[in-house]
């Protein structure tokens, strides 16, 4: 079998400044406790409720360079492990993203990881156990893992799809840490280190946010989430007048359906 | 164009009976005939309407359609009747001619020209506003009267508003009206209404207290909902000022910490005064509604947590009923944090609706009272307690009405234009399996075909297939890259589409085949009907589509049938054999039920593709009755243009020679096919599935 004659991998990046993040129970030690112990991690909860930064803050924290996947449904395998290609008539190997993450010691963070592909399971659960290898089958190679990789995947459990469910034989390997909207008070203290928003404006927005998650499943998917009341805030200091900023940043973003985005809209004009 | 006295008088007698009534309706004929030649066709094609309902109805309208048409925009005025029609429907005669008087007295207090508002047209957005304030599940519904009032649960809501002249500030109207229906509950108001009973004029000290509390809600709703605040005030500007001592009242009560108790207190100086004008989105109070709501929540709630106990492992003391705890999660503020539920010390995950139920007790309340937690004990509660909190109109497509363990279905009245709602009664039934050689013996008497049939849809399989030369892709396509290296070679251009892609492909269909079960398919038209439906079921199993099959029947709308041969989730096997075989002809062919309940049950499913197939051996009808005829098409095909709606492909096949006339107005053009011979049926029925399908 001739082997390829050449081989490109990307070195990951590390975060060097601090990503603001504001804790809301013990996931900072928790986290930790799994990176020490090399533990995957699962996050579980709603979108734009901080999952992402979290992540972002703690590869910053531990000091290793991050990975991120968003997964989609077209995601394969070889789109996380690598493919060939033909490079001026010779076949290159480039290393994916996951691979790329194991060989460098990163953390890898793949988004909403339900949405991929089935097929990708095949190289999280090696990974995801005690074995700790990855294997890529192109080229015949086992890479194990250093101590300081960490896999971290996430889900939004809100998804009702039945085809959208995490399997028990992958979720059975991680330490699960689940997120929600933080509660009131911290929410809007986000918001105003977010956006420099006045307070009592922030507070609002919180209100209309948790007005808007009385609806889920009432009309809407999901209510607003903290990330979409940071970008209403800042257009608020933009000069915009808050009920635009509702429309545009939380209501248009929410839903389609013209009843609903009326009484959206009518809820946040009665708060302001 | 407008027609002559003689013409109106004439079609009056007819619409109204008058050879039964004697009643003389030459006056009435000579009013309308004084108007417009649009008004008099308004009110003619109303009172022809009305009619198809009741004739005293009818006659309740035209007496007074002079008069109103005149005054009132006709969009208000159709409101009204479809008011009044629905009340028929659900309530009788009485109800109706109720709805129609309200119409009466309120031209009499109303503006001569205003921009009313239908709630029907705003109904979703007030619905959703309403919920978004409130963490309940709350529903919305027309009152008959003009005041708004809530039991806690269900806001009840004027059903055409007109107080305000221009139609915005009547919306705004509306909306101020659901957030002080909320507010009553939020802020505590409901509370207060049981010490209510201890005054010697309980009326009087009611709408005191109400409009006292108008007072304190509205400085809660200044401070938690300022922007619509703001639109109140303005509906408030025309009204006269307070008297000193409401004035007085009015700062007592706009304290944050001012609750429903200080309104209490304030209750016995008030009642000496003179009361102020009320502002015009104060609601009414119904204690003996809010309490009967309560009561059957508390009810439900105990019922709900004797059957989680039941689920639980047996306890140490098992003659004691058991006694929950709640605590709530560190969000103290508005109930909104996570209430934990504990039993003897152990946290238990409530289900969803008793976590509602906890909800709206803590909103009720404020708390949740611990005589609330304890499982109720066998036969303490009547079930009727209970029950009757599911026979609200809204949720009776998820549960139980008047008829237990019925679905209810609206049904289409082309003479009124509108759906009579929660006409049907409709129930799913199991055929009664029938353990034969039926399906075997169909298919060693279409024995060649069978197979024949099974391969050409094994064909149709859409497999995972390697898609070749891409520009990009998980493999390499050595043929394309050896032939773009030998070009290069060769000096030529390197092609880049060297790579393989695996295509995977889904057939992502459900298909629901709905069968005609009713009398007249008896003989031939069943058994063909039956080798169909096994010779269809072969090729779906080779195929792998999903598929149910379901068959209708019923007699009157109170007892719709569906009987299920096989649903979505059950496999093909010796059952649904059974049941294909115990198929047997039933009573008549009322369809539109059906029709409707198929497309709830393929919107179920997540296929990409939905199909509805229908088998019929003839037009629709039903037992003495108004289905026969214009009737019965016209509601089957208002059902179709439903699903078509849904996204659902319905495709009509029938052994009725005469389908050809109703047929294409009923599936529209193209969708539907006619068979003459009996004897073919089976094998077109799967011909037919795979043109549609390939």
């Amino acid at each position: 079998m001739p082997t390829p004659d050449k081989l490109v991998t990307l070195s990951p990046q590390h975060i060097t400044e601090e990503p603001f993040y504001q804790p809301s129970g013990d996931e900072i030690a928790l986290f930790e406790a799994a990176y020490r112990h090399r533990l995957p991690m699962l996050l579980k909860g709603p979108t734009g409720c901080g999952k992402t930064r979290f992540v972002e803050y703690m590869a910053w924290r531990l000091n290793r360079p991050l990975v991120t996947v968003a997964c989609h449904d077209d995601l394969t395998a070889s789109d996380l492990v690598g493919r060939y290609l033909v490079v001026g008539g010779q076949t290159v190997w480039m290393d994916g993203p996951l691979v790329a993450a194991v060989r460098s010691g990163a953390i890898c963070y793949l988004d909403e990881v339900v949405e991929a592909r089935k097929d990708t399971m095949v190289v999280i659960h090696p990974l995801a156990d005690g074995r700790r290898i990855l294997t890529i089958e192109k080229r015949g190679e086992v890479v194990h893992a250093p101590d300081d990789f960490m896999l971290v995947v996430s889900y939004n459990p809100g998804y009702q799809s039945v085809l959208k469910e995490l399997k028990q034989s992958t979720r059975q390997r991680f330490i699960a840490c689940e997120f929600d909207y933080p509660d009131a008070a911290t929410e809007a203290a986000i918001v105003v280190r977010e956006s420099g928003i006045a307070p009592e404006i922030a507070l609002r927005l919180v209100k209309f946010a948790e007005m808007t998650r009385n609806l889920k499943d009432n009309g809407l998917e999901e209510g607003a989430s903290t990330r979409l009341l940071v970008h209403a805030a800042q257009l608020i200091t933009a000069g915009l007048s808050p009920a635009t900023a509702c429309r545009s940043a939380i209501a248009q973003a929410l839903t389609d359906d013209g009843d609903t985005l009326a009484a959206v809209q009518e809820l946040s004009a009665s708060l302001f | 164009m407008a027609r002559t006295v003689a013409e109106i008088n004439s079609q009056l007698e007819r619409w109204l009976e008058v050879e039964f009534s004697m009643k003389d309706v030459s006056g009435i004929a000579c009013d309308i005939a004084a108007l417009s030649g649009k008004d008099q066709e308004f009110i003619l094609l109303w009172t022809q309407r009305l009619s198809a309902a009741h004739v005293q109805i009818a006659t309740l309208f035209v007496t007074q359609a002079a008069q109103l048409s005149t005054r009132m925009e006709r969009r208000l005025i159709e409101a009204w009747l479809m008011q009044a029609l629905d009340a028929h429907d659900r309530n009788g005669l009485q109800a109706a001619v109720g709805i129609l008087r309200t119409v009466d007295r309120y031209i009499e207090l109303r503006h001569a020209h205003t921009d009313g508002v239908v709630l029907e047209d705003v109904r979703g957005i007030l619905l959703t506003f309403a919920r978004g304030l409130s963490g309940r599940r709350l529903l919305l519904d027309a009152n008959e009267g003009q005041q708004a009032w809530t039991d806690g649960e269900t806001l009840y809501l004027p059903g055409v508003m007109t107080r305000m002249e221009r139609a915005a500030d009547n919306f705004i109207l509306y909306k101020a009206q659901v957030a002080m229906l909320w507010a009553q509950a939020h802020f505590g108001t409901l509370r207060v209404l049981p010490e209510l009973s201890l005054f010697t004029d309980v009326d009087r000290a009611l709408i005191t207290y109400a409009t006292l509390e108008t007072l304190r809600l509205e400085s809660c709703i200044a401070r938690e909902l300022p922007g619509l605040a703001r639109q109140m005030s303005q509906l408030r500007q025309q009204e006269p000022a307070r008297s000193a001592l409401w004035q007085e009242f009015t700062e007592r009560l706009a304290l944050p910490q001012a609750s429903g108790f200080d309104s209490l207190a304030l209750l016995p100086a008030a009642l000496k005064s003179e009361l102020p004008p009320p502002p015009c989105y104060q609601c009414d109070l119904h204690p003996v509604a809010v309490k009967s709501r309560i009561d059957s929540e508390k009810a439900l709630l105990r019922v709900r947590l004797s059957e989680l106990a039941q689920d639980l492992p047996p306890r140490e003391n098992e003659d004691t009923p058991a006694q929950f705890e709640v605590k709530s999660g560190e969000d103290q503020a508005g109930g909104s944090g996570e209430m934990e539920l504990l039993l003897d010390d152990i946290p238990i995950a409530p289900p969803d609706d008793v976590r509602q139920l906890l909800t709206s007790v803590l909103i009720d309340f404020g708390e949740i009272p611990p005589e609330y937690l304890v499982a109720a004990g066998p036969g303490e509660y009547d079930p009727k307690l209970y029950l009757e909190t599911r026979q609200d109109p809204d949720q009776v497509w998820q549960g139980t009405y008047h008829e237990e363990g019925a679905i209810l279905y609206p049904e289409w009245d082309f003479k009124r234009n509108s759906y009579r709602k929660n006409w049907c009664v409709m129930r799913e039934k199991d055929v009664p399996q029938i353990k034969d050689d039926f399906a075997a013996a169909t298919l060693l008497k279409y024995g060649p075909l069978v197979r024949q049939i099974r391969r050409t849809f094994e064909g149709m399989r859409d497999e995972d297939r390697l898609l070749k030369r891409q520009s990009q892709g998980e493999h390499i396509d050595l043929d394309a890259l050896v032939e773009a290296l030998s070009d290069m070679k060769s000096g030529g251009e390197m092609s880049e589409l060297v790579y393989a892609r695996l295509h995977r492909a889904e057939r992502n269909i459900a298909a629901a085949f709905l069968v005609d079960m009713s009398g007249s398919t008896k003989g031939w038209v069943n058994d063909a009907q039956r080798e169909a439906l096994v010779l269809m079921s072969e090729a779906l199993e080779a195929l792998g589509d999903r598929y149910a099959i379901y068959g209708f029947s019923g007699m009157t709308r109170k007892k719709c049938e569906l009987f299920r041969i096989k649903s979505f989730a059950e496999p093909y096997g010796d059952t649904v054999k059974a049941r294909i075989s115990g198929i047997r002809p039933q009573d008549y062919t009322r369809m539109g039920f059906a029709v409707r309940h198929i497309t709830q049950l393929l919107l179920q499913t997540d296929a990409k593709t939905r199909l509805m197939i229908t088998l019929s051996d003839g037009r629709p009808e039903d037992y003495n009755d108004n289905y026969r005829g214009e009737y019965g098409i016209e509601d089957t095909r208002q059902a179709l243009i439903e699903a078509r709606r849904a996204g659902i492909h319905p495709f009509g096949i029938t052994l009725d020679v005469e389908g050809r006339d109703y047929l294409p107005r009923l599936y529209g053009p193209a969708h539907s096919v006619v068979i003459d011979e009996v004897r073919t049926l089976p094998l077109k029925v799967a011909e037919i599935y795979r043109k549609l399908t390939h």
